[in-house]
């Protein structure tokens, strides 16, 4: 039960960090470098879930996602996947929830970057997505481990939008934070500080992880 | 040759470049700060877009109502105010990505040039400023470009340095012909490398011609021309004591009062002579 609850948090957080990571670094390009009269609007949407309870993500997430909804009914039809109460369903939640822990310090690194930087490359006959992947993205490492940290980080604690739309399935919805929560109201208090231990130990190490190796590359680079 | 008529509204100021510059020449851009030097080489970098008019480069064209080549096609060498260099490559990987078809002997040769054959595989941090601009100077031709630009590349150096920059330039110009336009606050740098002189004032190209048309009101016909500054005016009797500074030198020339109305400590002025046989000492 324990180990199976913690797998079920990490690979649900493996693979939020990973598509949002390839999703992240698109939109963190694009607000970063746009003059677009849309992007307070986008800026807003990417921060929203920083400010929102996450029961209201989770509640709309449970309306718009639901069997009897459009894109419910759509997915389960096309794919027989459901999107609530399922793996994939907190899956998306996740997403949603950890978008500006990804997109920040991504933007914020590409911001900081001189621009001169870019325009050298250009004027050395590199196209932009050479200059993405050769000249951006390796000066921004600091920015980018930040951002996976914080997401890894922040969807292995999230609690409030994966209840709403996961529930609490033993080994398909149910993570670590909430395992905590229904051993308490169990009254299972052991269980419920060895999961809370076992998070507090590895949150620990990832933060000690990310600022020792920050210190690093900022050694190397800047 | 490369024709240029552009016009650029930017900041409050009406940019109006129109100048013609020959193939092969070195080129000083002059003027004050502010007067849009930076700007003229960005619109040629195509780093910033033309309102309107036409940049023609060897009868190709890079910008004209209908089309527009971004940097990449362009084919210049752009040395940046900052160098830019790419902080995550070492020296040499600063070259090579610098070409699109790989010539290890030209970045030996480059290296060689720069003086940094040693420090090759240390990242730009690890140098120094001057060596950091050698270095920007080696990428922006390792390619060998059509155009070498330079914004304001020697501003932050001493003397010393800044003439083995000139020097730099003038090695990789003897070598690789380039049509070079370089920014230069400093007459006597002007003099030094520059054939032509392009003169910039408030966004517009007031002249362009011999280094001679920025003292065009002196009409003087000298065999012999130093451009220099004045350090000290002092009085001597009847006459005045100018000390001027030639190069690294610092020279004493007599002077009246009736010039020396027209000067003030500071001036870059123009030293010609002709009145006397030199002898030259072996």
């Amino acid at each position: 039960m324990f180990l199976e609850t913690m797998l079920l948090t990490f690979k649900v957080a493996f693979i939020t960090t990973l598509i949002l990571l390839i999703i992240g670094v698109p939109i963190a390009l694009w607000l970063s470098n746009t003059k677009s009269k849309i992007k307070p609007i986008i800026e807003t949407i990417v921060s929203m879930p920083l400010v929102l309870p996450p029961s209201v993500i989770g509640f709309y997430l449970l309306i718009f996602l639901g069997p009897s909804s459009s894109i419910g009914t759509f997915v389960e039809n096309w794919f027989d996947i459901r999107l609530v109460l399922s793996f994939e369903g907190i899956l998306i939640g996740s997403i949603l929830f950890s978008f500006p822990f990804m997109i920040h310090p991504i933007q914020s690194g590409l911001q900081s970057l001189p621009k001169s930087l870019v325009e050298a490359s250009y004027t050395l006959g590199k196209t932009k997505l050479q200059t993405l992947f050769y000249i951006q993205i390796p000066n921004i490492k600091n920015s980018l481990l930040t951002g996976i940290v914080l997401t890894f980080a922040h969807t292995v604690g999230e609690f409030g939008v994966v209840l709403m739309i996961g529930g609490n399935i033993p080994g398909e919805t149910r993570l670590a934070s909430i395992a905590i929560y229904d051993e308490v109201e169990a009254l299972n208090y052991d269980l419920a500080s060895q999961y809370a231990l076992t998070l507090f130990a590895i949150s620990f190490v990832i933060l000690l992880f990310v600022y020792t190796i920050n210190r690093k590359f900022s050694g190397v680079l800047r | 040759m490369i024709s240029i008529d552009i016009k650029k509204s930017f900041k409050d100021i009406d940019f109006n470049f129109k100048v013609e510059i020959i193939k092969g020449s070195i080129n000083a851009l002059f003027g004050e700060s502010g007067a849009g030097k930076t700007t003229f080489l960005r619109l040629l970098a195509g780093l910033e877009t033309p309102n309107s008019g036409y940049i023609k480069v060897d009868n190709k064209i890079w910008f004209n109502k209908k089309i527009n080549l971004t940097p990449q096609k362009r084919d210049i060498g752009f040395v940046f105010q900052d160098y830019a260099l790419f902080p995550n490559m070492s020296i040499i990987e600063n070259l090579r990505f610098a070409q699109s078809l790989k010539d290890e002997k030209f970045i030996e040769e480059l290296l060689e040039m720069i003086d940094l054959k040693e420090e090759r595989n240390s990242y730009p941090k690890q140098l120094s400023g001057g060596q950091q601009q050698r270095v920007a100077l080696a990428r922006a031709v390792a390619r060998k470009p059509k155009l070498l630009l330079l914004d304001e590349a020697f501003s932050a150096v001493d003397s010393k340095l800044r003439s083995t920059l000139q020097n730099d330039i003038q090695n990789i110009h003897k070598r690789l012909n380039l049509t070079t336009i370089i920014i230069s606050h400093d007459i006597a740098e002007v003099y030094k490398l520059a054939s032509n002189v392009i003169v910039i004032e408030k966004g517009v190209i007031k002249k362009s011609g011999s280094p001679d048309i920025l003292f065009e009101n002196s009409q003087t016909s000298g065999k012999f021309r130093f451009s220099a500054k004045i350090m000290k005016i002092e009085k001597a009797d009847t006459v005045y004591i100018v000390t001027l500074l030639i190069q690294n030198n610092l020279t004493k020339v007599v002077s009246t009062e009736e010039e020396i109305l027209t000067m003030k400590v500071g001036d870059d002025v123009l030293v010609a002579s002709k009145a006397f046989n030199p002898i030259i000492i072996t």
